[in-house]
C-alpha cells in the first residue's frame, strides 16, 4: 500500500460495525477507492432487510467515491434490502446527491451481435454499394472528362501543371534511382547464369526486354501510387473533413473538375514520360554491370540492343503507363471522396488507396500479359 | 469574491510573461494570479493572445520570457514525465472538443481514468455514466463516435472528459462559442454547480458576455499584448480605460449588463 505511505496515512475503508451498520470511513477519493472496492468484493453483508450505512466517518469524497458508495447501495438493493445512508457531512452529502441524481437508470441493453447470416448480408450489401459508388464515380469522371475535352478552356490548367510538377517532375530522382538499381540487380542475377553458358551477350536481351516491357512501367506505377495516389486520397479527404469540398460545391464548381481531372490528366501525361526515363536509367544500370561483370562493352551492348530488343517491347511498356496512371489517380481520388467524418478515416482510406491501386495495377498488367501472349506480341 | 486566505499561494501565477512568434509580439509583460476556488475569465478581442496564454499555462507552449507556475510548479516542467502528478489535478476542454476520433464517447471520457486510476472497469463505467449524465448527454449517446455527434454534444463530451477525474482546476477554451443559448446557459450552470460541489477553480477563455456576467468572479481583459485590467465585472464595467469600456459597452455588452448586472 504505497499510496497510504505517500498520502501520510490517508485511506478509505468500509466495515461492518457491531450493531450491523455499514461504517464508511476515510477519504473516499479516486486514489483510495480501489481499496474500498477490494473490501466490497470480500465483505460478508449482515442479514436483515433494513440496513443503515453510517457515512459520518467519510472526511472527503469525490465523484468516484460517491459512485462507489452508490454501487454498494444498489448492489444491496438488488438483493431486496433497503439501505439508509445517513450521517454524511454536508459537503459529502452534496457530492453523493449529485451522483444519485445522475445515476444512470437502466443500463442500456447489452450489445447483441447480429447473426452470421445477417453479417454476411451486410457484407455483401456493403460491397455492392461500394461497387455502385465506384462505378458512379468513374462515370462522373468520364463525363467530366468528355465535357472538358470539348471545351478545353474548362480544364484547370494551373492545377494540372502544378500536379505535373509535384507528381511527375519531382518524382524523377526516386523513380530514376530505383529503376537504375533494378537494372543493376537484374544484370547481376543474369550475369551469373549467362557466364556458365558463355552467352554473355544475351544480358542485353534479358535486361532490355524485361525492363522495357514489364519492370520499368511497374516500378514507376508502384512508386507513383505510394507517392501521389496516397497524397490524392489524403488531400481530398482532408478537404472533405474541413468542409472545403462543400464550399467548392456551393461556389458552383464541380469538385471533379477542380480536383480529379487535373490530377488524372497530369498523371496520364507524366507516367509514360517517367517510364521512358526509367527505361533509360534501368538499361544504363544493366549496361554498367554487363561491362564490369561480363566484358560486354557499351558499344557491343548498344549494337545488340538495336537488333535484339524489338520496338514493340518499348511501346507495350509505354502503352500500359497511361492506364496505370488512370488507375492510380482515380483510385486515389475516389478513396478521398469516400472519407466520412473523422480524422482516422483519412488514414484508413489513404492506406486503402495505395493497396487498391497497386493491386489493380498488377491485375491490369497480368491481364495485358495474357492478352498479348494470345496475340503473339 | 470567493473566500480565500491571503496566505494561500495562488493556483496559477503568471509573472511577466512575454511571447513572440518571430517578429509578432503576442504578449508583452503579462502578469496575473488565479486564486483557489474562483472562476477566472480571460477576455479580450480576437487575436489578443487569450488562447496562447491558456496554452502556455497548461504547458503546451513555452513563453519567450517570464515564468508561469501551476500549483507552484513551473509549467516548463509539465512536459517531463514527472508532470503527470500535476496533469491529474487539472482538466482541459479544448475549443473544438479534441475528442479522440477512434474512440466512442464513453471511451473518450474514460481515458483519464484508465490512464491514472487503478480502479475496476465496472467502476470506471459507472463514473463515466454519471459524468455523461451530469453534462446533460443522453445515455444512448455513450456508444457513438465523435463523428456521429453534433457540435454541442461533442463539446459536452469534451467537458465530461475534462472533469472525469474531479480535477481541482478546469480550463475551458471558449466553451460556449457556437452553442445554442440553452446549451450555453446549461454550461454556465454546470460550471457553477461544479464550483459549488468540490471548490473547483475554473479558468475560462471566452467572448461570451453573458457567461462573463453570470459565472466569472474575476475577469482579466487582454489587449495590446498586456493585461488592460483585472477585476470583477462591475469593476471593469465602471472602468475608465477606453479599450475596456469599448469592449464591454458595445450594444451586446450593454444588453448583457442589463440582464445580469443588477442581479449581482
Amino acid at each position: 500500500m504505497k499510496r497510504i505511505n505517500q498520502k501520510g496515512g490517508e485511506s478509505a475503508y468500509l466495515r461492518i460495525g457491531e450493531d450491523q451498520t455499514l461504517l464508511c470511513q476515510g477519504v473516499w477519493t479516486l486514489p483510495h477507492v480501489a481499496e474500498v472496492e477490494r473490501i466490497v468484493d470480500k465483505v460478508v453483508w449482515p442479514a436483515g432487510r433494513q440496513l443503515t450505512c453510517d457515512g459520518a466517518g467519510i472526511t472527503a469524497m469525490d465523484t468516484a467515491g460517491a459512485v462507489l458508495l452508490r454501487r454498494v447501495v444498489s448492489r444491496l438493493e438488488q438483493q431486496g434490502r433497503r439501505v439508509l445512508v445517513q450521517g454524511l457531512r454536508a459537503e459529502v452529502r452534496e457530492i453523493f446527491d449529485m451522483a444519485m441524481s445522475n445515476w444512470p437508470g437502466a443500463t442500456p441493453a447489452a450489445f447483441t451481435r447480429p447473426s452470421s447470416m445477417a453479417q454476411l448480408t451486410q457484407l455483401v450489401e456493403g460491397r455492392i454499394r461500394h461497387g455502385q459508388q465506384a462505378l458512379a464515380f468513374l462515370g462522373e469522371s468520364a463525363v467530366a472528362l468528355a465535357r472538358s475535352l470539348r471545351a478545353p478552356a474548362r480544364i484547370r490548367w494551373r492545377a494540372l501543371f502544378r500536379s505535373l510538377e509535384l507528381d511527375g517532375f519531382n518524382a524523377l530522382p526516386i523513380t530514376g534511382l530505383l529503376t537504375f538499381l533494378i537494372g543493376v540487380v537484374i544484370a547481376y542475377q543474369g550475369a551469373e547464369q549467362l557466364r556458365k553458358f558463355g552467352t554473355n551477350i544475351f544480358i542485353v536481351d534479358l535486361v532490355g526486354i524485361s525492363l522495357l516491357r514489364e519492370i520499368a512501367p511497374l516500378i514507376v506505377a508502384i512508386v507513383i501510387a505510394g507517392r501521389s495516389g496516397s497524397a490524392y486520397a489524403a488531400e481530398i479527404g482532408t478537404m472533405k473533413v474541413t468542409e472545403e469540398l462543400d464550399a467548392v460545391r456551393t461556389l458552383g464548381i464541380s469538385p471533379i473538375d477542380l480536383l480529379v481531372l487535373p490530377r488524372t490528366i497530369a498523371l496520364v501525361i507524366a507516367l509514360p514520360l517517367l517510364t521512358v526515363y526509367a527505361d533509360v536509367l534501368g538499361v544504363f544500370g544493366g549496361m554498367l554491370i554487363a561491362s564490369g561483370q561480363l566484358n560486354v562493352s557499351f558499344a557491343e551492348f548498344v549494337a545488340r540492343f538495336e537488333e535484339a530488343v524489338a520496338l514493340r517491347h518499348f511501346l507495350i511498356g509505354i502503352g500500359k503507363a497511361p492506364f496505370f496512371a488512370m488507375i492510380i489517380a482515380l483510385v486515389g481520388c475516389y478513396q478521398g471522396f469516400q472519407i466520412r467524418g473523422g480524422v482516422e478515416d483519412v488514414g484508413r482510406h489513404t492506406t486503402i488507396s495505395v493497396v487498391q491501386s497497386i493491386f489493380l495495377v498488377i491485375i491490369f498488367d497480368a491481364i495485358c500479359s495474357i492478352l498479348l501472349n494470345w496475340w503473339a506480341l | 469574491m470567493p473566500l480565500q486566505t491571503q496566505t494561500e499561494p495562488p493556483v496559477i501565477e503568471v509573472s511577466h510573461v512575454s511571447t513572440r512568434f518571430g517578429a509578432a509580439v503576442v504578449h508583452d509583460d503579462v502578469s496575473l494570479a488565479v486564486q483557489r476556488g474562483e472562476v477566472f475569465a480571460i477576455a479580450g478581442g480576437n487575436g489578443c493572445g487569450k488562447s496562447t496564454l491558456l496554452r502556455e499555462i497548461i504547458g503546451l507552449l513555452t513563453p519567450s520570457a517570464g515564468s508561469i507556475r501551476l500549483f507552484g510548479v513551473d509549467s516548463r516542467q509539465l512536459e517531463v514525465s514527472d508532470g503527470t502528478a500535476i496533469h491529474r489535478r487539472f482538466g482541459v476542454m479544448f475549443q473544438q472538443g479534441a475528442l479522440f476520433s477512434s474512440l466512442t464517447l464513453a471511451e473518450n471520457v474514460a481515458v483519464p481514468l484508465h490512464e491514472h486510476a487503478e480502479i475496476s472497469p465496472q467502476l470506471i463505467r459507472d463514473i463515466v455514466a454519471v459524468k455523461i449524465r451530469m453534462v446533460g448527454l443522453p445515455p444512448d449517446s455513450a456508444g457513438k463516435y465523435p463523428s456521429e455527434l453534433s457540435g454541442g454534444m461533442r463539446r459536452r463530451a469534451a467537458l465530461a472528459r475534462a472533469i472525469v477525474m474531479d480535477p481541482e482546476l478546469l480550463f475551458l477554451d471558449e466553451p460556449t462559442a457556437g452553442l445554442d443559448p440553452i446549451i450555453a446557459a446549461g454550461f454556465d450552470e454546470l460550471v457553477l454547480q461544479l464550483k459549488g460541489l468540490w471548490g473547483l477553480t475554473v479558468v475560462i477563455v471566452t467572448h461570451d458576455l453573458d457567461s462573463l456576467w453570470r459565472i466569472s468572479d474575476r475577469v482579466a481583459v487582454l489587449g495590446n499584448g498586456t493585461v488592460l485590467g483585472i477585476g470583477t465585472m462591475q469593476e471593469l464595467w465602471a472602468s475608465n480605460d477606453l479599450r475596456i469600456h469599448e469592449y464591454f459597452h458595445g450594444p451586446r455588452g450593454r444588453a448583457a449588463e442589463a440582464q445580469h448586472g443588477k442581479k449581482l
